[in-house]
């Protein structure tokens, strides 16, 4: 059981005041998008083995979604910040490359 | 024979004797005794049968690691199969008997599979049951699951009670052995809180066993010391008889408390579940030692060389007058001194090696004891019982070279360390090649939330065996982990231990190591699921050459003891065959728990009204007072129906539907999701949730409306009211309102985060009470305070108000097709307003109804219901509801989808009613095959029955379904499965079955 900590209300608490949501920095596509891209938004993942960004909201406690950086292998978090924003914040990109250099993800790195 | 003696026994008090039943024998044994050592003073040796031979099996360990002596404990409510007696501490009364045997333990029919060993190799039910394919249904699988299974699952309702425990310590430390106190002690002198568990009930492991020295004193002085000073300090939790069962994610451990197993008769929890969070783990889970290969090694006598020395020295119990030890490495001369010096005989060591032994082997030579060297057994003589073994050496083929009497085999091939723990949360192991073992990679531990390691192994546990270099090694790693845990380790130095020297272990796989098949077919690995050497080698031949498939495939490893006898022995053997580097071949996955724990105590107080908190309306005690069959929908409780004294359930939903129909209904509504949806952009966001549109709706108005996900498919629908120009009200499903609730709430904070709305959820602020039939009107006007007509309040409009003094938002909606009033009050007004309407009603001729009145109400009038007509695959198109989605619309959830080629094929399955030719109803969820089969060779089906009821206003049966092109085949007739083998003929109509144009309900 992970411990996370919410951006939004300060908490550091355990998984089961949270719920996972899924790969983060997805792009909606609605209608007038090609087959492609609507299949792309819908089914495509990155499912990393390693660095991984994934959305969580603070069910049971303030109730925000938020944004956090993980690695699925160790299970190390290297940050938690808020879901109002399409690329995570630059010093948890630092934090990242210090440990996997030549990380990317979808279209960041 | 096996039975007591007259000294030793340092954990037993014969002061204290104890009476207990096995197969309905009486037995006596003291307090201390295990289940195993009263059963083995008893001469109780054949414990049970093997898993797929049957063949007889006795005690082979003295602890958790034990693969054969399961047994059923207890009667009744205390009932619990698959026991192990080593790890069962012994009390009056208690009551086993052995399993998996027919019809008697000492005879078992089944055991006639021994003889036909050779048609039963690995894989075998792989390979002979696949064909003709029927006889595996009727043939294979009866008889298979007849003779199959080890204990029997309980029958009564567990009269015990169970508890969860939440703890937090900064060191936790696994193992209540040398390595384990001295790493607590260490770490508590810190002053940080540590906690440390042993999962026996006797401090000390094998040191105080094997006669070690700590400090100058004998280990079992000095441990008795550590415990008393570990229970005096402040900050340390101690506990006995609590197992560290499993290490999880950034440091979560379950710890496992016996509490009352060994004194069944005493108030209080059964076993108590520790949930903790340990910022650092130490795991001091010593290690198990690993049984020889040779051939009838599984007969009972044969027992594991350390074990059998436990049962002399802390129970006082010999397993025979003469015992010949066979090893590989110098640890088992222990046990053949022990037995000497208890007075018993060891007639010969069988020393695999051919040089090497330590001062141990000179010390058991100056006992008299006679030691061959480079010596194996080629083949244990006895069938229940060992008479004898047959002696050859070890680098042989297995040529007798003599034959000696023994009535028990000490066996040793080694010692594993118990890296379960360490290795259950990621922590990675190296192949010791000196000391033939898998120990912990210190450099690649389990990491936690901040990539640091959280876990260090201590001691044996590390791959230490040495009495001085397990208490360096513990406190050292003690230190760390209080560094690692924010504290300061105090300065000082490890207690110095000391025991005999040893020679190196010489690894040994097979013995003899040219053994041919007929004894590699005897040799066994895995006693629990009856895998043999050469079981593995033909997974190995058959191309099952990764560890995880060879396991499967020979279920070596699997069941209750998951192999911790007979893993590291197998993959040597896989290995082998393979030609390659154990490490190479590396271990299967090691899973939680340790050993098996009970149901119970996973479930906790989770049982009967605490297992889920159940919501209740302010109606509820009325509810409850008058008849109401309650039925779950989500958290909640609904009446199904009121059922009257002298009425079936069936008559009382009759009863209901009719006279809402005639008369006057009344239902509590008040489980119906309430969101207020609030804010300058409340429109525009509603426009994205709905498939209709939302924003041009009035203030005063009401619509239906329905909520898809962004694949297309419907999710929830309701009636949505414009309170003003920023408000809405959404009603949701009575189980959807926090589902949707959070649905919103992620779209607004993740995608649509600069648009301007709140969304809070009403749902138990407010009752809802709908007032439906012809007389609907009457009782609200009879109870005054608001103008209901018609003119004031027209239907799909709402309006506030007061009702016979109730303050009160009152919606026209209706899901029955009758004038219908939904009427909304303070929750705290619920039961009052409910009262109100009641009194006011009885000259109408008021009555409640329930949830399956308002079903068959709806289906009458082919309304949809999410979760009957929807399942996840079906969009608003298939139900013909095209009129509730807006064209003018750029985009909502579930628009794109909807466009897809395959949403949007002519092919799809579309909703129609359903009318039986002979009026009978539908069975639900039945089928309508189609000429012809599918790929699979199943029959085709081009429809289903999605609700389907018994309607009294039409006195027939009524169904709606979704059927393959169905609107386009008005007046088909097409059958339905009845899932007895016949069909019922349908015809497809029109799905609305009562009042086609809305009259009444307009009215």
């Amino acid at each position: 059981m992970l411990i996370l900590e919410c951006p939004c209300c300060g908490v550091k608490s355990e998984e089961t005041e949270f719920h996972a949501g899924g790969e983060a920095h997805l792009k909606r596509f609605g209608p007038g998008s090609t087959d492609a891209e609507f299949e792309g938004y819908l089914f495509m993942r990155e499912n990393k083995r390693g660095v991984h960004f994934e959305r969580w909201r603070h069910v049971n406690g303030c109730g925000k979604w938020f944004l956090a950086a993980r690695d699925t292998n160790t299970l190390e978090f290297f940050g938690f910040y808020p879901a109002q924003t399409h690329e995570p914040p630059q010093d948890i990109k630092d934090k990242i490359s210090a440990k996997h250099p030549g990380w990317s993800w979808r279209e960041f790195q | 024979m096996s039975t007591r003696l007259s000294n030793g026994g340092r954990l037993v008090n014969k002061a204290k004797p104890v009476e207990f039943q096995f197969n309905g024998k009486r037995m006596k044994g003291y307090e201390g005794d295990t289940l195993a050592s009263a059963l083995l003073a008893n001469d109780q040796m054949l414990v049970g049968r093997s898993f797929k031979y049957h063949r007889p099996r006795g005690i082979v360990a003295s602890g958790g690691e034990e693969p054969n002596a399961l047994v059923n404990l207890g009667q009744g409510g205390k009932f619990e199969p698959n026991q192990r007696v080593t790890t069962t501490e012994l009390f009056d009364g208690l009551y086993a008997t052995s399993q998996n045997h027919w019809p008697s333990l000492e005879f078992d029919v089944g055991a006639i599979n021994t003889h036909f060993a050779r048609f039963l190799p690995a894989g075998f039910y792989y390979k002979m049951f696949m064909f003709p394919r029927p006889f595996w249904k009727h043939v294979y699988e009866p008889f298979i699951r007849q003779s199959a299974g080890l204990g029997k699952a309980p029958k009564e309702r567990d009269s015990d009670t169970y508890e969860h425990f939440y703890h937090f310590t900064d060191v936790l430390v696994i193992g209540g052995g040398i390595a384990g106190l001295a790493a607590a002690l260490e770490a508590a002198q810190s002053g940080l809180k540590v906690t440390i568990f042993e999962q026996t009930h006797h401090w000390g492991g094998r040191a105080v066993v094997d006669g070690a020295e700590i400090d100058g004193k004998p280990a079992d002085d000095w441990v008795k010391d550590t415990v008393q000073t570990l229970e005096g300090m402040e900050n340390v939790t101690i506990r006995a008889r609590t197992m560290g069962a499993g290490v999880y994610d950034h440091g979560y451990v379950l710890g496992y408390e016996r509490l009352t197993d060994h004194c069944p008769d005493q108030d209080g929890p059964r076993h108590r579940l520790w949930r903790i969070r340990a910022t650092q783990i130490i795991t001091a889970t010593g290690a198990i030692e690993r049984p020889l290969s040779f051939a009838g090694n599984d007969i009972p006598g044969v027992m594991l060389a350390a074990a059998l020395r436990d049962y002399v020295v802390n129970w006082g119990v010999s397993i025979g007058d003469r015992t010949v030890v066979v090893t590989n490495n110098d640890d088992a001369y222990r046990t053949a001194i022990a037995l000497v010096d208890a007075g018993l005989s060891v007639p010969a060591i069988i020393d695999a090696r051919t040089d090497g032994a330590g001062p141990l082997a000179d010390a058991a030579r100056a006992k008299g004891i006679r030691v061959e060297m480079g010596k194996g057994i080629a083949k244990v003589k006895g069938g229940k019982r060992v008479e004898g073994v047959a002696i050859c050496l070890q680098a042989g083929e297995g040529a007798v070279i003599e034959e000696i009497k023994c009535d028990a085999v000490a066996m040793s091939g080694g010692w594993s360390p118990v890296v379960h723990l360490w290795s259950h949360c990621g922590g990675k192991l190296i192949w010791d090649e000196a000391q033939a073992m898998f120990r912990p990679d210190p450099s690649r531990a389990p990491t936690g939330d901040k990539g640091q390691p959280f876990v260090a192994a201590a001691g044996t546990a590390n791959g230490n065996l040495r009495t001085a270099a397990v208490l360096e090694d513990a406190v050292a790693q003690a230190k760390a982990a209080v560094k690692a845990a924010g504290g300061k380790p105090k300065a000082g130095k490890a207690p110095a231990g000391s025991d005999a020297e040893e020679g190196a272990i010489s690894p040994v796989w097979l013995m003899p190591q040219g053994a041919p098949i007929q004894l590699r077919m005897k040799s066994w690995l895995d006693f629990q699921n009856d895998v043999k050497v050469s079981d593995v080698q033909l997974a190995a031949r058959e191309g099952f050459e990764s560890v995880e498939h060879a396991k499967r495939y020979t279920t070596l490893g699997m069941a209750t003891d998951q192999g911790k006898l007979s893993n590291i022995n197998g993959l040597a053997i896989l290995s082998d065959a393979l030609d390659q580097a154990i490490p190479q071949t590396g271990t299967t996955t090691f899973r939680p728990p340790y050993t098996p724990i009970s149901m119970g105590a996973i479930g906790g107080e989770a049982r009967d009204e605490l297992f889920q908190p159940i919501r209740k309306t302010p109606m509820h005690g009325w509810h409850e007072a008058n008849g109401a069959d309650f039925e779950p929908v989500g958290h909640w409780r609904r009446p199904y129906a009121f059922v009257r004294s002298g009425e079936s359930v069936h008559d009382a939903v009759m009863r209901e539907v009719k006279n809402t129909r005639r008369n006057l209904g009344l239902l509590d509504a008040s489980t119906l999701g309430k969101l207020i949806v609030k804010g300058p952009d409340a429109g525009k966001f509603l426009d994205m949730m709905y498939t209709n549109m939302m924003s041009t709706l009035k203030p005063g108005k009401c619509r239906y409306g329905l909520m898809c996900n962004e694949n297309g498919f419907l999710i929830d629908d309701g009636v949505v009211a414009r309170i003003d120009e920023d408000t809405f009200l959404c009603h949701t499903t009575t189980g959807g309102a926090e589902r949707i609730h959070a649905w919103m709430e992620d779209w607004l904070q993740c995608e649509w985060w600069d648009w301007k709305v709140y969304v809070t959820n009403a749902t138990e602020q407010f009752a809802q009470v709908a007032v439906v039939g012809p007389n609907a009107r009457k009782v609200l006007e009879k109870l005054g305070g608001m103008d209901v007509s018609k003119e004031s309040i027209a239907f799909m409009e709402w309006k506030d108000g007061q009702i016979g003094g109730f303050n009160a938002r009152v919606y026209r909606i209706s899901f029955s097709g009758e004038l219908s009033y939904e009427i909304a009050v303070p929750a705290s007004q619920g039961r009052a307003f409910w009262d109100a309407l009641l009194a006011a009603g009885e000259e109408f001729g008021v009555m409640p109804y329930g949830t399956e009145c308002l079903h068959i109400m709806r289906a009458e009038k082919g309304f949809i219901m999410i979760g009957d007509e929807t399942d996840g695959t079906v969009i608003p198109q298939d139900l013909n509801m095209e009129w509730a989605i807006s064209k003018k619309k750029e985009d909502y959830l579930g628009k794109r989808a909807q466009e897809r080629s395959y949403m949007a094929s002519p092919d799809r399955w579309k909703l129609v009613g359903l009318e039986t030719l002979d009026g009978s109803v539908i069975p639900d969820g039945a089928y309508a095959p189609a000429p012809g089969d599918n790929a699979n060779g199943q029959r085709n089906v081009q429809g289903r029955v999605t609700s389907t009821y018994f309607s009294p206003t039409l006195g027939r049966g009524i169904a709606m379904g979704l059927v393959h092109k169905g609107p386009d085949r008005m007046g088909d007739v097409i059958e339905f499965t009845k899932g007895d083998g016949t069909f019922v003929k349908a015809k497809i109509v029109d799905q609305v079955f009562y009042d086609k144009d809305g009259e009444k309900q307009n009215v």
